[in-house]
């Protein structure tokens, strides 16, 4: 289980995060949603140890990992796609893939990874992760590197920014496989009804608190009154 | 040959160089081994500072080894190497040099190897630097290439230097004609207080001709690198320069460009980046599981690959 605790984070005088207390329970498929600048982003950067909290606690199964790099929650099993994904001359998609499972995979194992996220995997598994990628490539193959180290608590910070409605489309699917067969946590901060109709439980966030927890069902009037959620397509923020 | 030969010639070539089909070792300015067959000839130059190489018209898939090495401290050694490729020839070159200097004399080699390629030939060319040893004495290594290519030739040159080489300029000439393409990829590492200088000079002559240069560099401590490109299009042609450089510590890159078209439909284009390893490059990573120093490391290594 994974635990904030009165988390704050304040920068220029503007609280982004006030006194967030979450519990996540292993095994839940969990949805963040909330308008933009309601602190969402910056959440998961705190779990991931991207960025420090002004207070608080993160208690991951009982061990406080608040004052934890990055990499040391990366260990213990903590997984981040970013929004953005980064590029990198020279590394392929192979040596990412590599890097994410911390052990020297061959190549079919590469290739059943980028599988997975519906990428034909000999067409990418030399490719540089540069900007010959199109947006829903590098999306996906950054999907893939967190599904590669097969963490227990995985993260992903707005999966359908920037991608195309084809892209978008198969990444519902990775999701749903996901909700599926994932024994860990999964944290996926969304707008998209489709990515929240996955979802065991919504987490809606206004103004950097957190204003309710529940169901789809449970949530509807809440997501529709603070209209945060988008229908059909991917985001184009 | 002792061990320090075979570790600097391993360094330099990568495979063994008796699976070569034709090759040359010089060491400390001397032919000291040479292997030919009827299609690939090795032959001296009459002052003995240097050798042609021909290559029949026609051979195919030959690979060919020209390995310099230095293990006397204080030597300069000078090498005039010529390169001709017959008509519709295919052959890898390997060359290259080698220093070990553990001693406080300089050490220096200046290797000017000139390439003719025949019409419809083509050649891979890897040129590999790389110095060792633990003395003061500078390891010291000026290259200059100059490359003619006739109509429907195609060459790509791989030059790489990693670390060990104290102070080197070095220089590439290339005359292109009609439909000949020269691919250039360029690696180099400095670190210490190393300074390493690049000059790229492409005439494209030949309608239809074309480059692609592509610099990839890393600068650390105090260590200094100038790149420099001069393309220029005379006629209907194509250019593609890109110099990346990635700069840490107290190092200084300088790139400068320049692009020169003589003719309305020479399509030049030269870019040039500089700039330290992003932070979310590191970032990323490390949510991999990669200290910060793993992760520098690993992009680097990319960068270089």
């Amino acid at each position: 289980m994974l635990e904030l605790k009165n988390i704050c984070f304040q920068r220029d005088n503007k609280k982004i995060l006030d006194n967030i207390n979450l519990k996540l329970d292993t095994g839940n498929f969990y949805v963040v949603t909330g308008p933009n600048g309601s602190g969402k982003s910056t959440l998961a950067k705190i779990i991931m140890g991207i960025s420090k909290p002004d207070t608080g606690q993160i208690i991951l199964n009982g061990k406080d990992i608040t004052n934890l790099s990055v990499n040391e929650r990366a260990k213990l099993g903590i997984g981040f796609a970013f929004q953005q994904p980064v590029y990198f001359k020279g590394i392929t998609v192979y040596d990412l893939l590599v890097m994410a499972t911390g052990k020297k995979i061959d190549r079919q194992e590469a290739c059943n990874i980028l599988s997975k996220v519906g990428l034909c995997a000999l067409e990418y598994i030399d490719r540089e992760i540069n900007k010959s990628l199109s947006g829903g490539e590098l999306k996906r193959i950054e999907i893939a590197s967190v599904m590669a180290k097969n963490p227990y608590v995985a993260i992903f910070d707005e999966p359908e920014a920037g991608i195309d409605l084809w892209s978008f489309k198969n990444l519902i699917e990775v999701f749903k496989d996901m909700e599926a067969s994932s024994k860990g946590t999964t944290l996926v901060i969304s707008h998209q009804e489709r990515i929240l109709n996955i979802a065991d439980q919504i987490i809606l966030l206004e103004q950097g608190t957190i204003k309710k927890i529940g169901t789809k069902e449970e949530m509807f009037d809440s997501i529709v009154n603070s209209s945060t959620c988008k229908k059909g397509g991917p985001s184009r923020e | 040959m002792n061990k320090t030969d075979e570790n600097l010639l391993s360094e330099i070539l990568g495979d063994p160089i008796h699976e070569a089909d034709a090759y040359n070792i010089r060491k400390n300015g001397e032919g000291i081994k040479r292997k030919v067959n009827p299609y690939i000839d090795i032959v001296s130059k009459e002052d003995g500072n240097g050798l042609d190489i021909y290559v029949k018209e026609n051979t195919l898939f030959g690979i060919i080894h020209i390995p310099v090495i230095l293990t006397e401290s204080g030597l300069t050694d000078i090498v005039y190497n010529d390169f001709h490729i017959g008509k519709n020839a295919n052959v890898i070159i390997i060359a290259g040099c080698g220093i070990h200097n553990d001693l406080h004399k300089d050490s220096r080699h200046d290797g000017i190897h000139r390439f003719y390629l025949e019409e419809g030939s083509k050649v891979k060319y890897v040129e590999k630097h790389y110095g060792e040893g633990k003395g003061t004495g500078k390891k010291v290594l000026n290259p200059i290439t100059e490359i003619i290519m006739k109509k429907g030739s195609y060459m790509t040159m791989d030059s790489v230097q990693i670390k060990g080489v104290d102070n080197t300029i070095r220089k590439t000439n290339a005359t292109l004609y009609e439909n000949a393409t020269l691919v250039i990829n360029e690696k180099i590492l400095t670190n210490q207080d190393q300074f390493a200088k690049t000059d790229f000079k492409v005439n494209l002559n030949g309608e239809n001709s074309s480059t692609h240069i592509t610099s990839r560099t890393v600068a650390t401590d105090s260590s200094y690198q100038e790149f420099n490109s001069n393309i220029i299009g005379n006629t209907r042609s194509y250019a593609h320069v890109e110099c990346d450089a990635i700069i840490k510590d107290l190092a200084s890159v300088k790139a400068v460009p320049e692009i020169y078209a003589n003719h309305v439909d020479a399509n030049l284009i030269h870019e040039a980046a500089i700039g330290k390893i992003a932070g979310d490059q590191l970032i990323k990573l490390m949510t991999l599981g990669l200290t910060e120093k793993e992760a520098e490391n690993a992009i680097i290594n990319g960068f270089l690959k």
